[in-house]
């Protein structure tokens, strides 16, 4: 008994200790297992390799307070500023200290370019240029006014062995009487330097100018004064240009090609690592890069192992198709592009591998809206040089970089008119907004009010009583005197008047100060449309507010045989356009409208009082890129009202239908592209015309006749 | 155990029959025993026990136990810092490697106090409880590593934060003893206040050679882009003062200055503004009779009335920074977290954290030469901006400059911005305040395209066993021209297939997936043999569509490619009764939903049902065998923030709510079922993203009186 008890005592004590051992209480042995961690500790606990830990107890505050004693006896911050813009020059030169902005202050962002000397010859990159700039809204033939200067010499190519290459520049330059050490001034130059440095050198002296130049490397590139423009072919289309090649977004964005490059390998001297170094990551399969070693007359000489087996793959393969059936296109440094080290070599594959799907189709997407936005025409690269600039002087009226970096761009959203976001039509999904709930009607007036069954009266009745109507505003462009405040109908919404002054058409496009809301109803006087209409409408913009919606819709063909544009107002089977004689759009397009526009066509349009409704969806279909919305109408518009009003002989001329073709043409010509889209659908109730009761049907009286 | 101690208490009387050698043994045991529990409780509960012993002293830490360096006279001094360094040349991404994780490894010095041969310290504050905190927080966080060879970013615990305290080569010689320092390589420095009297560098003046630089207010000449980041002045008065947030809106005063070290020069000029504009402007100085030091820094004056700082910025639209001796300022933090608009009046100043940041959006830049013109340039800013302005100024403090911990992350999440480009972050997550991250929408096909007619779409017809219906659904759609290809998906796995020879024979491929599980999800499927990007999801009892309402659907599907366009509409009600959300399938003026038995859509929808789902509701659809539909429009409507496209007349549908065996009752339990679903999904979206319309899609010319066979889609809505 006494034995037994003995070793059940002994057996409990031994599993007590066990667990003790188990549960961790009793681990000196086991924390030996850190590397060494122990042996690592000096008495203090700090050795090299001792990680960082927080230290306890009283540490002084860092004092942000400045010493008045320090500052007071400085020197005037007036003076500090004169001071900098004599010492930051050249290489260092900022818009602070090398830029002139008193000169902006009078008469805003104006660019002046020299008249053409007479037997200096100019590139037809360069002449395009200059004309897209003369053609700019920034243009200003006075220098006295101008902000900005544009040199007519060709300054394009600065590559001493190159034909283009133009000599005496510096004399020629100096010798200007405006050129002021060059301030204010940009020059625009796509090559520098040649074989064997290619230094980024101009090969004159530029003073205080700006660059804007191709190829720049950030060695060189003084930030918040230079430009870096893309490095464009002498075939780069002047204006409108080509929309990109992306058709689809296909699922799984993967294609053929994972990476490809197609290029020469310079075998030596500058920039010649980066290429050599390719045929490490080239697996032929879905990673293909190729190099050439043929390159120049002497290639041979500095041929190596193994060029003659590079040329042979280089030949397989076409460039094009290369291009279009890979997911990523690799950029390698040349001679001239910058000097960046090829960092990951040969990493590319596994880095661009492990991007994700969705980021490969937001990225391809992205770069076809870059493209489109800033790239595909001279004139936008120009005039995105133009507008960075502006962007600087105008500091606190700049765009934010959501409005460079996202659609529709920052050649369409122009600071001056607004740098909220929200008051653009663009944002909303972006800011997780909506526009504001309202519209303001427009009726443009040019006969005078003789009755009161006049259909104006009707329309201004009609659109007052909508419950989205938050102002009606009659645009008097008639030659009479205004009428009598109380011979205009007593409606809910209040009906102001604003007498046109120069009775112009374009006028019912300015932006007046006096629209409160986002949405703009624009009426012709002899429109007929119902509340219920207007209702609908305006339910159907709030849906797509960056477009036009509307009634009246025409659209535009090609005719192959006259080799230009048609126009027609048939009833076809899908439509481009809606005409802004009954149609709600955001009140921006009005700013983009009157400033945007070159005054040629604003003029064009004002001289003929026609064409005004074309033009203004030319405009939103090139910023949107996508067809206007046609809404369900109650009565046919406008063919069916001919003769009720005398507004109609407007429509009633044989002229004014020949006038919109020409129209067409001319404008197709200024944005150098027909920006037009067709779409073959229109927006209806939901219950239209379905067989259900008219009285469960919101807006049936669309349906009445 | 329990028996010696009963038997001791049971009293003397049962001693005798014990003998004492076994009485001792019991004790002893029972003491061992006893010990062992107090020691498993001490290790148990001692707090870091568990590491070696050296720690425990942890506690009792403190800079003076630092090991002193003595740094000869003639020690090397680093190059000044390389003004032409980037990322490219300057700094050894290869240390970083190709890491799957995308995070740089940032490793710390240990603390060591430096002092010339004469034992005077180098820095005369030594550690500042601000650098502690820095070092702190990136030592607790994911960056961090104590491994010294796996690190590509290396943190001296040499504090440079503030320039006036230090004495500048022996600071050098101090980096440059680090045992890593390699000419500075991958280096990084903080610096909030730079330079020193009389003309105040903008840049650290300790040479540096290569190091990276955190430094507060640099000026576009000394700032290096690409390489250097601007970071901001903190400013202690955060730790010590809460400034709730709050709604944006005008405020009682429109322009504030409360600095204290401004030039007279630019008072002189802030003080006629003043004079002009009255009450709308307050402009306040130091108080004259407090003593300087803590209590002044909360304190500003204007002529004998005391304000208290920074409160008072909360009770002004716009608050003025203006450039002291230095460009950085501290002030511009407290302005930020007062939720005031700044107005920034420093020349060339590289405002903090600009790489990412969009200060367009957070503040005005007013060029120092146009002070006197700032009250005109503000009042032209629209109110909406202004709010806006003072919502994002207020998320920037939040979450950039509330604390030395999110001044060192944010740095440290710039340079793994840039070393890992493929994964930054975007300028949507950089920018976007939580309520605008929630409430916006980037949908994933932005690009205006109107997709090219030719590629066609692919139908997806997802059948069972209604071997019947559905060769009449395939011989109904095969007669649509834009038709590419069928796929039917086969969902009964008790059942094979009809043998091909007796499939209806179609112009287009046919193809036919047997799925494992009968799942309503295997629809959704993003499988490869759909090669366009248009799907057709079709019941396989849909048999009354026409042509002409097909392919009409695909064009519009062609001007919608990021919506599903679809024939049946359904609705989404709140019910006021029951406090939450209700399905509706009677004739409405509103759609908010098209059911999947006849829509089409582009397949990254598809992609994104069976990969990206949020929550369980990929389960909950399989298990229930229902609303996979609404678990559609959910997902598209809450990624695209659009509602969807009804096109043509509605029809009588051959479709769950209509085929109810058992007439009224199935039905109404089949309508529960997906109210509820409307419920639960709502609830794992956290928000209700479908959108209501009035409207649908139809032939330009549909109803219209025109000769239809003039029409492109007359048979449009017959029955």
């Amino acid at each position: 008994m006494q034995a037994k008890k003995r070793y059940l005592i002994l057996l409990s004590a031994g599993a007590s200790l066990i667990l003790l051992f188990c549960f961790g209480g009793i681990q000196v042995p086991l924390s030996r297992r850190g590397p060494g961690r122990r042996d690592d500790h000096s008495l203090t606990g700090y050795h090299p390799g001792a990680p960082w830990r927080r230290l306890q107890g009283y540490l002084k505050v860092f004092s942000t307070w400045e010493k008045d004693h320090d500052f007071h006896e400085d020197i005037s911050p007036r003076q500090k500023r004169d001071s900098n813009s004599g010492l930051f020059t050249g290489r260092r030169c900022r818009m602070e200290s090398c830029f002139n902005f008193s000169l902006c202050e009078r008469n805003g962002f104006k660019v002046y370019v020299y008249p053409q000397q007479k037997g200096e010859k100019l590139s037809e990159s360069y002449q395009n240029i200059l004309s897209s700039i003369e053609g700019s809204r920034f243009h200003t033939p006075d220098p006295a006014k101008a902000c900005l200067f544009v040199l007519s010499l060709d300054t394009l190519d600065r590559d001493q062995l190159s034909p283009q290459y133009v000599h005496n520049l510096k004399a020629k330059i100096q010798s200007l009487p405006l050129w002021n050490e060059g301030r204010n001034h940009i020059i625009f130059n796509l090559y520098s330097g040649t074989w064997p440095d290619y230094t980024e050198d101009l090969g004159f002296d530029i003073g205080f100018a700006m660059l804007a130049k191709a190829s720049i490397s950030t060695e060189n590139f003084r930030p918040n004064f230079d430009v870096s423009v893309p490095l464009f072919s002498k075939d780069h289309p002047r204006t409108g240009g080509e929309r990109g090649f992306l058709k689809h977004n296909t699922i799984p964005p993967y294609r053929k090609y994972m990476l490809v490059f197609k290029g020469k390998r310079y075998l030596t001297g500058i920039g010649s690592d980066t290429r050599n170094a390719l045929y490490h990551v080239h697996n032929s399969e879905d990673v293909v890069l190729l190099t050439t070693c043929k390159h120049g007359k002497d290639w041979q000489k500095h041929k190596d192992v193994r060029c003659d087996k590079d040329n042979v793959e280089y030949d397989k393969y076409d460039y094009r198709e290369m291009l279009y059936n890979s997911t990523f296109c690799l950029v390698p440094r040349g001679r001239r592009l910058g000097s960046f080290r090829f960092l990951e070599a040969l990493q590319i594959p596994s880095t661009v591998r492990s991007i994700h799907q969705d980021k490969i189709l937001s990225l391809r997407q992205q770069t076809q809206f870059l493209w489109e936005a800033y790239f595909n025409s001279l004139e936008k690269i120009v005039l995105t040089t133009l507008e960075i600039i502006q962007d600087r002087v105008l500091l606190h009226a700049s765009r934010s970089s959501l409005m460079w970096n996202s659609l529709p761009g920052g050649l369409f959203t122009l600071p001056q008119y607004s740098t909220n976001l929200g008051d653009f039509p663009f944002y909303y999904a972006k800011l997780g907004t909506k526009p504001y709930p309202k519209f303001t009607a427009i009726i443009h007036m040019v006969t005078p009010l003789v009755s009161q069954s006049q259909p104006v009266m009707k329309l201004l009745v009609a659109v007052a009583k909508s419950q989205y109507c938050a102002q009606v505003i009659v645009l008097w462009n008639s030659d009479k005197p205004l009428p009598a405040k109380h011979r205009w109908p007593v409606t809910s919404a209040p009906i102001s008047v604003i007498e046109g002054e120069s009775k112009v058409i374009n006028s019912r496009f300015l932006p007046y100060n006096t629209i409160p809301t986002d949405a703009v109803l624009s009426l012709d006087e002899d429109t007929v449309l119902s509340t219920t209409e207007v209702d609908f409408a305006f339910t159907v913009w709030q849906s797509f507010p960056d477009r036009i919606v509307g009634y009246p819709a025409r659209s535009h063909f090609w005719d192959s045989n006259k080799e230009r544009w048609g126009y027609t107002s048939k009833w076809t089977n899908d439509y481009s356009m809606v005409l802004t004689g009954a149609a709600i759009y955001h009140k921006y397009y009005h700013y983009l409208y009157t400033t945007y526009l070159p005054a040629s066509l604003r003029t064009m349009v004002d001289q003929m009082s026609n064409c005004e409704d074309i033009l203004m969806n030319f405009l939103v279909s090139s910023v949107t890129k996508l067809p206007p919305v046609k809404v369900t109408q109650k009565k046919q518009y406008k063919e069916t009202m001919m003769g009720q009003s005398s507004r109609a002989s407007r429509w009633a001329d044989p002229d004014h239908f020949a006038q919109r073709q020409t129209c067409m043409n001319k404008f197709a010509n200024w944005f150098g592209t027909m920006p037009l889209i067709h779409s073959q659908m229109r927006m209806d109730p939901v219950l239209f015309k379905d067989q259900v009761s008219i009285l469960r049907k919101k807006y049936r009286d669309i349906e009445r006749l | 155990m329990y028996a010696s101690g009963k038997y001791n208490s049971r009293g003397p009387a049962l001693i005798p029959r014990m003998k004492i050698k076994h009485r001792i043994y019991y004790i002893t045991l029972f003491s061992v025993v006893l010990l062992g529990l107090v020691a498993t409780g001490m290790f148990q509960f001692w707090p870091h026990s568990i590491e070696s012993t050296a720690d425990w002293t942890l506690d009792k830490r403190s800079i003076h136990d630092a090991p002193l360096i003595r740094l000869p006279v003639s020690s090397p001094i680093p190059e000044r810092g390389d003004l032409s360094c980037r990322m490219h040349t300057c700094f050894d991404v290869y240390r970083c490697g190709y890491n799957p994780k995308n995070r740089i490894k940032v490793y710390i010095y240990p603390l060591q106090r430096f002092a010339d041969e004469l034992g005077v310290p180098i820095s005369s504050t030594g550690l500042s409880r601000e650098y502690n905190d820095l070092l702190s927080a990136i030592s607790d966080s994911d960056f961090y590593t104590d491994d010294v060879t796996r690190a590509c970013l290396f943190i001296p615990s040499i504090d440079v934060l503030n320039q006036n305290s230090l004495r500048i080569r022996e600071t050098a010689q101090a980096l440059a003893m680090l045992p890593r320092w390699d000419k500075g390589m991958n280096h990084l420095l903080f610096n909030m206040l730079p330079g020193g009297p009389p003309d105040y560098n903008t840049a650290l003046d300790v040479p540096r050679d290569r190091a990276l630089l955190a430094g507060g207010g640099f000026s576009t000449w000394t700032y290096r882009q690409g390489y250097d980041i601007s970071i901001p002045v903190y400013s202690p008065l955060s730790a010590d003062v809460e400034l709730p947030e709050r709604q944006p809106g005008p405020r009682r005063y429109f322009i504030l200055s409360s600095q204290t070290a401004i030039h007279r020069e630019y008072r002189a000029e802030l003080e006629r503004l003043k004079e002009e504009n009255g009450e709308a402007l307050l402009l306040l100085d130091k108080c004259s009779n407090l003593s300087q030091g803590a209590a002044s820094a909360r304190k500003r004056c204007y002529k004998g009335q005391v304000y208290d700082y920074p409160q008072i910025l909360q009770e002004s639209s716009f608050c003025v920074v203006l450039r002291g001796a230095r460009l950085g300022q501290a002030t511009l933090s407290d302005v930020l977290q007062a939720g005031c608009v700044p107005v920034i009046l420093a020349d060339s100043y590289i405002l903090p954290f600009s790489e990412v940041l969009d200060w367009k959006r957070a503040s005005v830049v007013i060029p120092e030469e146009k002070l006197s013109e700032m009250y005109t340039i503000l009042k032209s800013i629209p109110h909406r901006q202004v709010e806006e302005m003072q919502r994002q100024a207020r998320w920037f403090w939040d979450a950039y400059f509330s604390s030395m911990k999110a001044v060192g992350l944010t740095t440290l999440q710039i340079i793994n911005d840039r070393i890992y480009p493929y994964a930054a972050r975007t300028y949507e997550q950089w920018n976007n305040p939580p309520v605008v991250k929630w409430s916006s929408v980037n949908s994933p096909l932005f690009l205006p395209l109107i997709p090219p007619r030719a590629p066609g779409f692919t139908a997806v017809v997802l059948t069972y066993d209604r071997v019947e219906s559905l060769f009449r659904v395939i011989t109904e759609i095969s007669k649509v021209p834009s038709l590419a290809k069928l796929l039917v998906v086969w969902n009964n796995q008790n059942k094979s297939p009809p043998e091909e020879s007796l499939w209806p024979k179609v112009s287009v491929p046919l193809k036919v997936v047997r799925t494992k599980e009968n799942k309503l999800s295997n629809r959704f499927f993003p499988y490869d043999e759909i090669e366009t990007e248009a799907v057709l999801a079709i019941d396989d009892d849909i048999i009354m569509l026409t042509s002409d309402e097909l392919q009409f659907g695909y064009e519009v599907w062609r001007e919608f490619p990021d919506r599903l366009v679809g024939y049946p509409g359904r609705l989404h009600l709140w019910d006021h009764e029951m406090g939450k959300w209700k399905y509706e399938s009677e004739w409405t003026n509103e759609v908010s939903m098209v059911l999947t038995g006849a829509a089409f859509y582009h397949k990254y929808f598809n992609y994104l049902y069976t990969y990206k789902m949020p929550g369980d509701i990929k389960n909950w659809v399989d298990t229930h065998m229902n609303c996979e539909d609404i678990a559609m429009n959910f997902l598209v409507a809450n990624i695209t923030g659009k509602a969807p496209i009804k096109v043509t007349p509605r029809k009588k549908f051959k479709c769950p709510e209509c085929t109810a065996i058992d007439g009224l009752s199935l039905d109404q339990t089949h309508m529960v079922e997906r109210s509820e679903c409307i419920n639960k999904f709502a609830s794992v979206f956290g928000t209700m993203p479908l959108k209501v319309v009035e409207h649908r899609a139809d032939p330009v010319l549909y109803k219209d009186d025109f000769p239809e066979k003039l029409k492109s889609f007359p048979n449009i809505g017959s029955l």
